[in-house]
């Protein structure tokens, strides 16, 4: 399918694979929100944290179209890998076609390293596939660590 | 019990001086004027999950050691290390900071600053293009059309809008918070009679999306001399595009055409198209028409410009249309700063070094260019052999390809939290926190320095990071003294 400009804009396409699950070819955005920015200032290792993170924002019309509820899981996967996250609804729509994770652990196993020769990866406009995943579980912070790093 | 007053927030670029802290049993236990992200890092700097001891993993745990071990520790990683990478600094102080960079030359390794993974393509660009600019005092007073580019200060800098900009109550501009609040009220009151109408003729709907249309293109503050207009170019409808008298929904990774489509028009040049990354070219134009016809405008821009599509030739076409506009009327410009001190660690690495960040000592004198010798690339491309961390946490921050070469490599975490860092580091050292157990030097989003003040005594036996780099900077010294005394 289409890169995240043809996607974008043009609302958002779901696919049906062959055994007719739905998925959703998006952008993704990450970024901060102010429960976020709270609750770091608690601590990352908090629950607080990761409850606060380990979620993707999702247009209430996409939702629709995934057939997914609210806070219940989601596979978001990119060419850069692929995580858990909780949907949750959006709550400024219209944005069809964008979804939007907060920076974090886990917005960043699937966000583009590739710094185009200025230093800086790309944080925003991942092109990226949405798809239920209500078998798969979020990954708490050890558990993600321990599956990236091996190490905590 | 006592009040604190004055005291300057430790936690975003706005880096407010107002705050009222009341104390109680070295505790803070009120916090007055701050924003929740303040109140949160006053009340809950002291939590469980405060780091109190040095920590060195041995055989893959990490276990508590003494202060003077973890230095050793650090020190021998360093020494030993041919290009290790130090990496943070931007939520320390200024004081902090200059030993990190006597550190680094010392070690012979790449200082870098989280710049690098935020603003790092605006300096760049500034750089380049050179940036017309000022306080958020001159803002504060005089401005009287704010554009948030690429930003939604109502959740990164939740006082923004408020003490500088259309919410603030300047010399010679009024605050837009009447007219905000009258407006919803309006909005309100709309709403309730579309109600009573849909309760009375139940067929009859009434779209609402009428009434929110109204609010987002009715610009509420077109009167009076002395009133702000708002602008709000974002790829979502953010909390502050709700407030803003214009609020343009740009097409992700669009922001160079859009930039570029303005100054064309600024240029009073015609545009052949209908639509800008999906924006109507009427409405541009009429925003346009406010920003030339304003006598003093502010464009802020965060990170929605600089790390989407085109990076930091974004920034020039921003910049550019900021020059543009001084052609016909005051325009300034500012990024958006995130934490408390980057702009802080910006200024010292450049007074220390010449550069703002991505510096590499390895040849024995500074060099700089960002793409070779930022941190994000040497560990992609896994040059780096040890790193040292202050006050930031690269392994929840970077993609993880970059994340894992540092957990490969021995990892020193100086950090006042248990954060994901210092989890996986080999050598833990708690530090104090500055804003609130240390005192320091911080530098405003618009570099104007502030005084941070230590308001209550750290954990017995937490050191401030200025102190604890200059330990492991003296144990450094003294292992190259013994080494060029042993080849003797
Ligand atoms: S806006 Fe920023 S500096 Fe001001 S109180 Fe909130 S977090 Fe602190």
């Amino acid at each position: 399918m289409g890169g995240c400009c043809e996607t974008a804009g043009l609302g958002s396409v779901v696919l049906m694979s062959i055994n007719e699950k739905p998925k959703l070819e998006a952008t993704l955005i990450t970024g901060r929100t102010i429960e976020q920015g709270v609750e770091k200032e608690y601590g990352k290792s908090s629950r607080e944290y990761a409850e606060s993170v380990a979620v993707c924002y999702i247009d209430a019309e996409d939702m629709k179209k995934l057939g997914v509820k609210e806070k219940t899981n989601v596979q978001v996967s990119t060419r850069f890998g692929s995580v858990v996250v909780k949907v949750l609804k959006s709550p400024r729509t219209p944005h069809p076609g964008i979804i939007f994770i907060p920076y974090g652990p886990w917005a960043n196993s699937i966000i583009d390293p590739e710094t185009h020769g200025v230093g800086m990866p790309s944080f925003k406009g991942v092109p990226a596939t949405v798809e239920p995943a209500a078998d798969k579980p979020v990954l708490s912070l050890t558990e993600l660590l321990n599956a990236q790093f091996g190490k905590v | 019990m006592s009040v604190v007053t004055a005291v300057t927030c430790p936690v975003c670029g706005c880096l407010c001086d107002d705050i009222e802290l009341t104390i109680h049993d070295n505790k803070v236990v009120k916090v007055k004027n701050g924003c929740a992200m303040c109140e949160a890092k006053f009340m809950g700097y002291s939590s469980e999950h405060r780091l109190l001891k040095p920590m060195i993993r041995k055989n893959g745990e990490l276990v508590k050691v003494s202060i003077t071990e973890a230095v050793k520790k650090a020190a021998n990683i360093l020494a030993e290390a041919n290009y290790p990478v130090l990496y943070g600094w931007s939520n320390t102080s200024c004081e902090a900071i200059s030993v990190g960079i006597e550190l680094a030359e010392e070690v012979g390794g790449v200082i870098d600053n989280t710049s690098v993974v935020c603003h790092g393509p605006s300096l760049l660009s500034i750089q380049e293009v050179g940036i017309p600019s000022c306080t958020l005092g001159q803002v504060r007073h005089r401005a009287d059309l704010i554009i948030y580019w690429g930003s939604n200060p109502w959740s990164s800098h939740p006082r923004h809008i408020e003490r500088y900009t259309a919410f603030s109550h300047g010399r010679f501009k009024k605050s837009a918070w009447k007219n905000y609040v009258t407006k919803i009220k309006a909005l309100v009151g709309r709403k309730k009679v579309q109600s009573a109408i849909k309760r009375l003729f139940v067929k009859e709907k009434i779209p609402s999306a009428v009434a929110l249309s109204n609010f987002r293109h009715t610009p509420y503050l077109q009167t009076g001399k002395n009133s702000r207009k708002l602008i709000v170019v974002d790829v979502r409808r953010t909390k502050s595009a709700e407030i803003a008298d214009y609020f343009v929904q740009i097409e992700p990774n669009k922001d160079y055409e859009l930039l570029q489509a303005l100054r064309a028009l600024v240029r009073d040049q015609e545009l052949e198209v209908d639509n800008v990354a999906g924006v109507p070219v009427e409405y541009l134009e009429e925003i346009v028409d406010a920003m030339v016809s304003c006598d003093f405008g502010a464009l802020f821009f965060g990170l929605g410009l600089t790390m989407s599509g085109g990076k930091m030739r974004n920034i020039d076409a921003a910049l550019s249309l900021v020059r543009d506009l001084n052609m016909r009327t005051k325009f300034v410009i500012m990024p958006m700063r995130g934490h408390f001190n980057v702009a802080g660690a910006n200024t010292v690495f450049t007074w220390q070094t010449g550069y703002p960040y991505a510096v590499d000592f390895s040849l024995g004198y500074p060099r700089y260019n960002p793409g070779e010798t930022s941190v994000v690339d040497i560990l992609l491309r896994k040059e780096s052999d040890a790193a040292l961390i202050v006050a930031s946490d690269p392994i929840s921050n970077f993609p993880r390809k970059a994340a894992e070469h540092l957990t490969e490599n021995p990892l020193i975490a100086i950090d006042p939290h248990m954060n994901v860092t210092a989890q996986v580091a080999d050598v833990v050292i708690p530090s104090a926190f500055a804003g609130i157990e240390a005192a320091g030097t911080a530098y405003r989003m618009d570099h104007v320095p502030i005084p941070l003040k230590k308001v209550v005594e750290p954990p017995k036996g937490v050191l401030p990071d200025e102190t604890i780099l200059q330990r492991i900077l003296a144990e450094v010294k003294k292992l190259k003294q013994a080494n060029v005394r042993e080849e003797a």
